[in-house]
């Protein structure tokens, strides 16, 4: 029944992912723009590589509210880290520590993600209950995120359907990572505590551009707020796929959304090369009832290998172990992503879970290398009971990792008779991803004893309602109607001088097109030319508007105005220049020509152009291009008549 | 308040909702709205929250409030209750393992929340212990006992004495150490009156605590209990001690003397500082460093002094700039037979308070002065107004640490009326609560911001 074989990226069409059932969702994290962190004072969005202090912390699982431990939990306190994190005085205080109890929620956090819940459509809770959801991966230091849902039950348009968004929550971001090597990792705190919005769409999406053009749709919802952090790392998405007959799995931290379709392709892939694993153990007769897998101590033959990694191992007094899976042959070479296969996905478990993080961590028979001579590899095989039909894989490590190791193994390749595991996986930037988690159940949530219960006012919400941008797909519709040139009509659509467009179109009578350009394409030519366009704010754009609008000043003066109030550096009514009169445009002429007739020419056919730009030297913003032409009667055949 | 436990913690319209559609607590349930429909298990409600919301637990794990107000139906899906459990697991038993015995007095050492009140359950059995913490199966044998399920700031006299009584019948029966499970905010006075109940221990008393409870995964909790085991299992410090961090991080902890332990941070995991002087060990999961040899050695005999008396009618009175004579004199009318005073600097009340010291005097009061500086001694003699004091029958009280002046006093008053023979009390150091010296490493506050104290932070900080 998964007789369907995957295509390279770019062959794959809509009817294939139609064949795998794809299916995927998206949980979108993005910063807001606001000066403290969430839950103390602390500056947000301050940086720094420099640190202070450092402090050692470890994590244990606790009992969730519901009384059970949660599986990931357990997973996390098996590979035992040692948790460092790196406390720069100027961004981080007691509370990031866990060494203070939290302060309220920033309000004007709130404020902003109650508005971006309203925006997409969201019926918004009543009373705001903070949870803790537990991270043992250290990347928090209570153990825990600080977060609420704040709103339930939205949708935004996406071509003639609705895509819901199921949820929406407000939280406190992680420390970002430094390092990670054996039992030991490292964590930056600037970044933790810093408000941040989670938007959690249905699985609604069925092929991978489908999934990025969605992301656009809400990045683009919640940037026309203007009130969420830009730059690297102010948004991420984690992206959650399944096929036909698979697992949700999610991929965690996408920094761009560019690249979801090649992440969530090869996620599919994955995916479906591990039901056709299943199906081929099926046919070897190995299910999870008839899984059989053996471990052996094998240190006592490997004296003096040459293999550089099993070499260090030896002189570090490492425990190496074979691990043989019976009637597995090949099927560690067996394809599960692009230029990725199944001994991947247990590499990734023995580095994740037994802390073994020096890639490679595990050899296995199934590959053809000369990492160690065919005649050791008689010898383990001999020693470990393995026959044709088995495939032997080889790891080392000290006692406890070693052990952690084959156990991992054992368990990787046993889940692989049931299918797709339920995990979280890390994207990488060539599209592929790996193992980073089992994934966390609801059983990690527990409410936060340390807060109180708030009220969200419906006063509250009114006051941000009336604060919101129009929605960015109503103004995206209306901008095409409108017939604004596509490559303005997105910029515009988020910009904030959205609103002043709308004003200008509506009442001051202003060409659709022109405001558009004037208010985005003008300011970017001019920040290439060098200036700093910060001054053009919404009064001196509207100012502009109005002349242009009342004729005062003429569409092809416009920019050359904008450019003055730069150089000037405030907006003044000398840029409005006066009229020329007729007899002005007369002498102008004449002027020209005599210039014109200075000039020696090496093609009489340009002397139209040239005499017009000479002209419009003088004249642009005071008289009409057009008529001016006309008068020179210029045509692209030269001038015919001067008069 | 609430009704009853099938709708627990709701009232007023809450309630009147729940009751109306019958959906009690742990209903699986789809509450329609005029603003859409919300689908959950309905939670019981924290007493002190207000009577308009309803809980749900949403399928995510989320908990939302919805409006009662708002509700205009609710539909009845099924019902799942939470059952707690630590996962218990038999202590295991290992005959070259010595004998240790936790007494609990409340305190959150390992625990499950009981999210309703925000409260912590704690596990206390030996099997609930090794089901969260296994670690402690490597120090002993663990047995335990439950006295009290008290709040820290609820300890009580009868509670210090009820403490040091099943001491002194662990210490017969023969136990080789003994954890004390307490909070964290009172551990000091109890810490520093166990000291004067309990004397000539021949075993380890070692009291423990969590500044972040167990129900968090950071928490302080698991390594402290290791750490207090290790103790009452291994060490040769017969004495009673607080164990708790040493740094914020999780590396070792310090075990202080009872009577010079006091808890100077509201929340910080390092919180105990041991006072003029410096704490008797170090302790990590590893091994037992004494940073000093003064300690009283473990013996091997059973035998214990319990002296498990208290006087109530003591209190601490705090001295500020415009203190009036009427604060002591209230005491002295209410029948107080005891007053520690911290005083200022070396030891000072301002003048208007001298006729009410007289007063107290005449009313047999006995009255000792400590210092709220903490650190140093107090010292009368410096001034005219100390001797003042002196002659109106103040007693300066060395470097006692104010609490720890307080329950000496209690314990003193206990045992006698005789003023002379509570001064002979008072002043004769018990359990190290007076020092004839500070060393000169005994007070250390590293002022941040300098230079060399942020190099050696950059350096050592942990
Ligand atoms: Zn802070």
């Amino acid at each position: 029944m998964y007789d369907f074989i995957f295509k390279p990226f770019s062959e794959m069409t809509n009817e294939d992912y139609q064949k795998v059932g794809f299916k995927s969702g998206l949980e979108i994290h993005q910063q807001l723009l606001t000066g403290k962190k969430l839950f103390c004072r602390c500056p947000a969005g301050h940086y720094s590589k420099d640190f202070d202090a450092e402090i050692l912390r470890h994590m244990r699982p606790t009992l969730s509210e519901m009384g059970v431990y949660d599986g990931t939990a357990l997973m996390e306190f098996k590979t035992k880290k040692d948790i460092v994190y790196r406390i720069n005085r100027n961004t981080v205080c007691t509370y990031e520590m866990d060494d203070t109890p939290p302060f309220l929620m920033n309000d004007d956090a709130l404020d902003i993600a109650l508005g971006i819940g309203m925006l997409f459509n969201c019926n918004i809770v009543d009373e705001l209950h903070i949870a803790r959801k537990q991270y043992l991966d250290g990347s928090i230091p209570t153990g825990f995120q600080r977060t609420a849902i704040y709103a339930l039950d939205g949708w935004i348009p996406y071509k003639d359907k609705k895509v819901k968004i199921v949820q929406m929550s407000i939280e406190e971001d992680s420390c970002r990572e430094v390092s990670d090597i054996g039992h030991n990792r490292v964590y930056k705190t600037d970044r933790l505590g810093m408000p941040l919005i989670e938007t959690v769409t249905e699985p609604a999406m069925k092929t991978p551009d489908e999934v990025a053009e969605v992301a656009w749709i809400c990045s683009n919802t919640v940037r026309s707020t203007h009130q969420v952090r830009r730059g690297l790392g102010a948004a991420r998405e984690d992206v959650n796929v399944s096929v036909t007959g698979g697992t949700r799995i999610e991929i965690k931290g996408v920094p761009k959304i560019s690249l979801i379709p090649i992440l969530t392709y090869n996620e599919a892939m994955r995916q479906w090369n591990l039901l056709r694993l299943r199906e081929e153990l099926n046919r070897r007769g190995i299910t999870s009832e008839t899984f059989k897998a053996e471990s052996f101590d094998i240190t006592k033959f490997m004296k003096k290998p040459h293999y550089a990694p099993l070499k260090s191992a030896v002189e570090k007094g490492f425990r190496i172990k074979s691990v043989v899976l019976k009637g597995f042959v090949g099927l560690l070479r067996w394809q599960t992503q692009t230029d990725n296969y199944f001994s991947n996905e247990v590499s990734d478990r023995v580095r994740v879970i037994a802390c073994l993080t020096t890639i490679p961590n595990i050899i296995h028979s199934d590959s053809k290398g000369d990492n160690i001579p065919s005649s050791d590899w008689t010898a383990i095989r001999k020693f470990s009971n393995a026959d044709d039909n088995d495939t032997v894989v080889i790891v080392w490590g000290n006692e406890e990792d070693s052990k952690t190791a084959v156990n991992e193994i054992i368990i990787r390749a046993k889940e692989a008779t049931i299918g797709v595991p339920s995990e979280t996986r890390q994207g990488s930037r060539d599209g592929t991803n790996g193992f980073e988690r089992i994934l966390p159940g609801a059983d990690r949530m527990y409410p936060d004893t340390d807060l109180p219960p708030m009220q969200i006012t419906q006063q509250r919400l009114d006051n941000i309602k009336a604060g919101l941008p129009e929605k960015y797909w109503l103004r995206h519709s209306w901008y095409k109607e409108l017939g604004i040139p596509e490559d303005t009509i997105q910029e515009l659509s988020i910009s904030k001088y959205a609103s002043l467009f709308k004003k200008a179109v509506n009442e001051w009578h202003v060409n659709p097109t022109a405001a558009a350009v004037i208010l985005i394409q003008y300011p970017k030519r001019l920040k290439k030319k060098g200036f700093n366009i910060g001054i053009l704010d919404e009064e001196i754009l509207s100012n502009i508007l109005k002349l242009f609008a009342d004729g005062k000043i003429p569409r092809d003066a416009v920019l050359s105005a904008m450019e003055k109030i730069l150089v000037n550096g405030f907006f003044s009514d000398d840029i409005i220049s006066t009229p020329a009169s007729v007899d002005e445009v007369k002498k102008e002429i004449l002027n020209s020509i005599e210039i014109l007739n200075n000039i020696s020419l090496r093609n009489e056919m340009n002397k139209g152009i040239i005499l017009m730009s000479i002209l419009m030297k003088k004249l642009r913003g005071r008289f009409p291009a057009s008529l001016v032409a006309e008068r020179i009667a210029f045509n692209k055949k030269g001038i015919s008549n001067v008069g | 308040m609430s009704d009853n436990n099938d709708f627990k913690g709701y009232s007023g319209p809450a309630l009147e909702v729940l009751k109306k559609y019958n959906a009690m607590i742990w209903s699986d349930v789809e509450l329609i709205t005029d603003n859409g429909s919300f689908q959950g298990l309905i939670l019981p409600r924290s007493e002190t929250a207000d009577d308009l919301h309803i809980v749900l637990k949403i399928p995510v794990g989320y908990n939302i409030g919805i409006a009662a107000g708002k509700i205009t139906d609710i539909r009845i899906n099924g019902r799942k209750e939470a059952h707690y459990k630590i996962p218990e697991k038999a202590f295991p038993y290992d005959y070259r393992k010595p004998r240790v015995k936790l007494l609990g007095t409340g305190g959150t050492i390992a625990s499950r929340l009981d999210y309703r009140t925000g409260a912590v359950i704690p596990a206390f059995s030996p099997g609930e212990l090794y089901g969260s913490v296994p670690e402690l199966a490597d120090y002993c044998n663990l047995e335990t006992e439950k006295l009290y399920g008290v709040f820290s700031e609820n300890m009580a006299p009868e509670n210090w004495i009820g403490l040091a009584e099943a001491i002194g019948k662990e210490i017969e029966k023969g136990v080789q150490g003994i954890v004390i499970g307490h909070g964290t905010d009172t551990m000091h006075h109890t810490s520093a009156i166990l000291s004067f109940m309990v004397q000539n221990s021949p075993v380890p008393i070692v009291m423990v605590g969590s500044q972040r409870s167990s129900d968090r995964p950071s928490s302080d909790a698991a390594l402290n209990l290791i750490h207090s085991v290790k103790t009452a299992a291994e060490s040769d410090i017969a004495e009673i001690m607080v164990c708790m961090f040493g740094p914020t991080s999780d590396i070792y902890g310090l075990l202080h003397r009872g009577t010079r332990v006091r808890k100077m941070h509201s929340s910080y995991r390092s919180t105990f500082r041991t006072i003029g002087d410096i704490p008797i060990a170090t302790v990590s999961r590893e091994k037992i460093t004494p940073l000093r040899n003064d300690y009283k050695k473990r013996r091997h005999d059973n035998n214990v002094t319990i002296n498990a008396v208290f006087e109530e009618k003591v209190a601490i009175v705090y001295y500020y700039p415009n203190m009036h004579p009427d604060i002591i004199d209230s005491l002295i009318k209410n029948g107080y037979k005891g007053i520690i005073i911290a005083g200022t600097g070396l030891g000072h009340v301002n003048k208007p308070l001298y006729p009410a010291l007289d007063r107290a005097r005449q009313a047999g009061v006995a009255v000792y002065m400590t210092v709220q500086t903490l650190w140093g001694y107090v010292q009368m003699y410096v001034y005219e107004t100390g001797r003042v004091m002196m002659d109106l029958g103040v007693i300066p009280a060395a470097n006692m640490l104010p609490e720890v002046a307080y329950v000496k006093l209690g314990w003193a008053l206990g045992q006698t009326n005789d003023l002379e023979k509570v001064k002979e009390i008072m002043l004769t150091p018990i359990a190290g609560e007076i020092t004839e010296r500070e060393p000169s490493n005994g007070y250390l506050i590293y002022q941040g911001g300098l230079p060399e104290v942020e190099e050696f932070i950059k350096l050592n900080r942990k």
